[in-house]
């Protein structure tokens, strides 16, 4: 079966101007290939500098690739600006949600009018049914009609997380990325999104791609999974496996430090590039 | 799960209450003389005693009393309803320049900031050009080509105008462009003008009310000293700035009635306005 | 924790905790209106000692240390006690609450860029909290300190300013410039959760190497009780204003007696296995949202009507001090619980 989701020799190089060719460039993302399945997730797990907010940012077309071709559902995608014929297409191929609740949400809007648009730009129904579809989203996502004439500003960090959510799935997407989507959120709120994600992933047969640094997180929300360093992976594979046997000696090294009962801090071997 | 043993109802999910915004009261004070002098211009007719121009020959240079309550001026006119009809054209020059100045300068500005590249520096440069020649050599100039009257200092204004707006409106586009609502609008699929036209604009929209209020109050001053060098609006119509020229040879007589009246209006309207619009620019951009 | 001293063996009074925190409250303006946003935080720390805080938004713990330095907005009401060697903090006079700050207290924040002057290169900015020494002095203990944290390079480094520095290069700057004067408190709020974690975990390495060789006390902010855990003595979970629970770090995941840290110890998604998390319904409140009853109770899923009504006094219970009625029942079912955990 053929993925829904397909990258290929994915590469993005930065060139900083002015200066000698070649002289200033940055490989953020070199020659990295994956896919997924629909109905799938398959987390990118790095540090800072690793490339994967460039991939996420690749595969939802806000930057266009150096070289290499995204698929999604067999099309390759398009870089924005979109052509007007198309807009619609393309955005329910990918959504995103973003790590930063406060500002990921159009602050002037209540959550009816920012779903409302949505539903209007993309589909074509009349008002009543567009209220229902309305709260079918939020039903979906933990709102409720309290929340519904709501602007960002009254609302806590989860509650808004949960309408970039709603605002995400009214687009109809078959792919979602979740870039640190819960990385800003307290323990306990990002306990209750995470059990969101894999509900709503079970009821609506959603294809996720997580982006995350937070190992737990990774675990808990992914089938497959990618280990990113300086813009290459470096171990790809069932997320089981590359937990319990983890190939790769950067993994390793991620997986030593994070926090648990019986850890102690320690210092790295001395490598002065990565200081 | 026994930690689930038994789930009290959850709590309300939403926070205590709104986040309150407090009235400021200068800013509704300032609001209310604005809107208070709008009134007088459109009720003018209604509210003034006597026609602007109803001369009276017996009733020159009189102080104030119980017929004419700010007093007459050199041809027997009444100064209160001089003043009150004067704000109709006092007050209709500065709200053309800045509809005008203000459109001009947040196209300009939203335009530059979403589209970037080579627009942008054009732009730019276009505008610290117009910089350079003060608003009111402007219109003076602008009258020595197309003759006196509202019109041409009108126009020379708003062109004057547009690059002060447009620099404070551009600053808070470009920092509201690097939120991520704005690229989630893109990811949704929304055009451009949508995105720059409706999700930006409305970010800074109290920004631009605030800006708008300012070039009011200077657009009136600058508008009112160009009638008072008589190269704006012409003599027999009731205008601000006009009176005080007006009044002048009175004033030398001992009767400063006019030249006050119309000078106290200016004043009024100006502070009123200049108050209202920097309390605004505070408030909005205290809530980024 | 909090149980007094015992008296010395020829009777003179016991030495006074280097840091004392008794019934603290604070009291903020937030949006017009007087919020409490701390309501009584008793903490007592030794030399050398540990003890790490944990919370979630509006637990208060930030400004619980912000009040150790007296570092809250202008007109802020704090009552209780804040104590350092005995001496009272918020009675301090102007000089002496420079001196303190200088000399006694070191402070690393979160954000580092946030927290340092662009425009001075390091070198001064490290010079800049050691004033008192002599010049020729000044330079050499800088360079030792940051070679502590790990910076090889460190005469180079001096000379560079912070935007050419990476964030955990950073954030090891401002630990030596932290502990460059020789404080006998460190004051930490949440100093590696913008770091990378192969980053933060070499962060709390050298910050437990320096602690150890000077006999630095810390009091350490986090929301991951994992990390506190790993690095502190103690732990004092902090939710509403108040701390609910304290007890020992390396037994708290086992043997949390508080139902607040063990739905926060269930919650958290574990690398080692995959499983549906425990949500604590609703989210985390502050203290001015927060009822006459246990701060708790309307999330607690062990809640019975006299929560609602009293609020728990803390108790202690084995080597944990609890603020909750049913500390003592629910102790086999909170170890169950996080057993399956």
């Amino acid at each position: 079966m053929p993925a829904l989701l397909e990258v290929e020799n994915l590469r993005k190089v930065y060139r900083a101007p002015g200066g000698k060719r070649g002289a200033h460039e940055l490989v953020a993302v070199d020659l990295l290939s994956f896919q997924v399945q629909a109905g799938g997730s398959v987390a990118i797990v790095g540090e800072s500098g690793s490339g994967k907010t460039t991939t996420a940012r690749l595969i939802a077309g806000l930057e266009s690739p150096t070289s290499g071709v995204i698929r999604v559902d067999g099309e390759a995608r398009k870089p924005l600006p979109w052509p007007r014929g198309e807009r619609a297409q393309l955005a329910r191929q990918v959504q995103m949600v973003y790590q930063d609740p406060f500002t990921s949400l159009d602050p002037s809007q209540t959550i009816q009018a920012c779903l409302d648009e949505v539903l209007r730009c993309h589909f074509t129904q009349d008002r009543k049914e567009r209220g229902s579809r309305i709260s079918e989203l939020l039903g979906q996502c933990g709102l409720d009609d309290r929340h519904r004439h709501r602007r960002p500003r009254s609302l806590s960090g989860g509650e808004r997380q949960r309408a970039a959510i709603a605002r995400a799935l009214a687009a109809g997407p078959q792919v979602l990325i979740l870039d640190e989507a819960v990385s800003a959120l307290d323990v306990s709120i990002q306990a209750q999104i995470l059990n969101l994600l894999a509900s709503l992933r079970d009821a609506l047969g959603l294809t996720y791609v997580f982006i995350s640094h937070d190992l737990g997180v990774v675990r808990q929300v992914s089938d497959e999974c990618i280990v990113m360093h300086r813009g290459a992976a470096v171990e790809s594979g069932v997320t089981e496996n590359i937990f319990s046997a983890p190939r790769a000696a950067y993994t390793r090294q991620l997986l030593d430090a994070i926090p648990r009962p019986g850890w102690a801090p320690k210092r790295r071997a001395a490598d002065p590039a990565s200081l | 799960m026994a930690l689930t043993a038994r789930l009290p109802p959850a709590p309300a999910l939403l926070r205590a209450e709104e986040p309150r915004v407090k009235a400021d009261m200068i800013a509704v004070a300032a609001g209310c003389v604005c809107v208070a002098l709008l009134i007088v211009a459109i009720f003018a007719p209604l509210l003034a005693p006597f026609r602007p121009d109803t001369i009276n020959a017996a009733a020159i240079n009189q102080g104030p009393s119980a017929a004419h309550l700010l007093g007459t001026d050199s041809l027997g006119r009444d100064i209160l309803s001089r003043a009150l009809y004067g704000a109709r054209l006092s007050l209709l020059g500065p709200a053309l320049v800045t509809v005008l100045s203000t459109t001009l300068g947040t196209a300009l500005a939203i335009a530059g900031t979403w589209v970037g590249g080579a627009f942008d520096r054009v732009a730019a440069r276009f505008m610290d050009i117009l910089f350079a020649f003060p608003g009111l050599l402007f219109a003076v100039l602008a009258v020595v080509a197309f003759g006196a009257g509202l019109v041409a200092p009108v126009l020379a204004l708003s062109v004057a105008y547009t690059p002060y707006i447009a620099r404070v409106i551009r600053a808070a586009a470009v920092h509201e462009r690097q939120l991520p609502y704005l690229e989630t609008c893109q990811i949704l699929g929304y055009s451009s003008w949508r995105t720059a036209g409706y999700h930006l604009l409305r970010n800074v929209r109290l920004l631009i009310v605030a800006q708008a209020t300012l070039a009011f109050g200077y657009s009136l001053l600058d508008l009112a000293g160009l009638s008072f060098i008589g190269l704006g609006v012409q003599p027999p119509a009731a205008e601000w700035g006009l009176m005080v020229s007006e009044g002048d040879s009175s004033l030398l007589n001992g009767y400063p009635y006019e030249s006050l009246a119309a000078g106290a209006a200016i004043v009024i309207t100006v502070v009123a306005f200049n108050v209202l619009g920097e309390r605004l620019t505070a408030q909005s951009l205290s809530r980024q | 924790m909090n149980t007094p001293a015992p008296s010395r063996p020829d009777g003179t009074a016991p030495e006074p905790p280097l840091l004392d925190l008794g019934g603290l409250r604070v009291e903020l303006k937030i949006g017009g209106l007087w919020r409490t946003v701390v309501q009584g935080v008793s903490l007592s720390l030794e030399a050398a000692q540990a003890v790490g805080i944990v919370g979630e938004s509006g637990s208060g713990k930030s400004v619980t240390v912000r009040s150790i330095a007296r570092l809250l907005p202008r007109g802020a009401r704090v009552g209780g006690e804040v104590r350092f060697g005995g001496e009272p903090i918020w009675a301090m006079s102007r000089a002496r609450l420079r001196r303190f700050r200088a000399r006694d207290l070191g402070i690393v924040y979160q954000d580092p860029r946030a927290h340092v002057n662009e425009m001075h290169t390091i070198g001064d900015f490290l010079a800049e909290g050691i004033r008192d020494q002599p010049a020729g002095e000044r330079r050499e203990r800088s360079i030792a300190a940051l070679q502590m944290t790990g910076i090889h390079d460190a005469d180079r480094r001096l000379m560079q300013y912070p935007h050419q520095l990476s964030g955990g290069l950073l954030q090891r700057v401002m630990i030596a410039a932290a502990i460059l004067p020789g404080p006998r408190l460190l004051l930490a709020d949440e100093p590696t959760t913008a770091l990378d974690v192969t980053t933060q975990s070499e962060v709390m390495a050298i910050l437990g190497e320096q602690r150890h060789a000077r006999r630095l006390a810390m009091v350490f902010i986090t929301h991951d009780l994992d990390l506190a855990a790993a690095v502190t003595d103690t732990i004092a979970v902090m939710y509403a204003g108040t701390i609910v629970e304290t007890g020992p770090s390396a037994t708290m995941h086992e043997r949390a007696r508080h139902p607040y840290t063990a739905g926060l110890l269930a919650a958290r998604p574990q690398p080692t296995r995959v499983a549906s998390l425990y949500t604590i319904p609703g989210r985390p409140i502050a203290a001015y949202e927060s009822g006459p009853g246990c701060v708790f109770a309307s999330r607690c899923a062990y809640a019975q009507p006299r929560c609602l009504e009293a609020r728990p006094t803390p108790r202690q219970l084995g080597d944990h001090l609890v603020s909750c009625h049913r500390a003592e029942e629910l102790q086999g079912a909170l170890h169950q619980a996080l057993e399956r955990a």
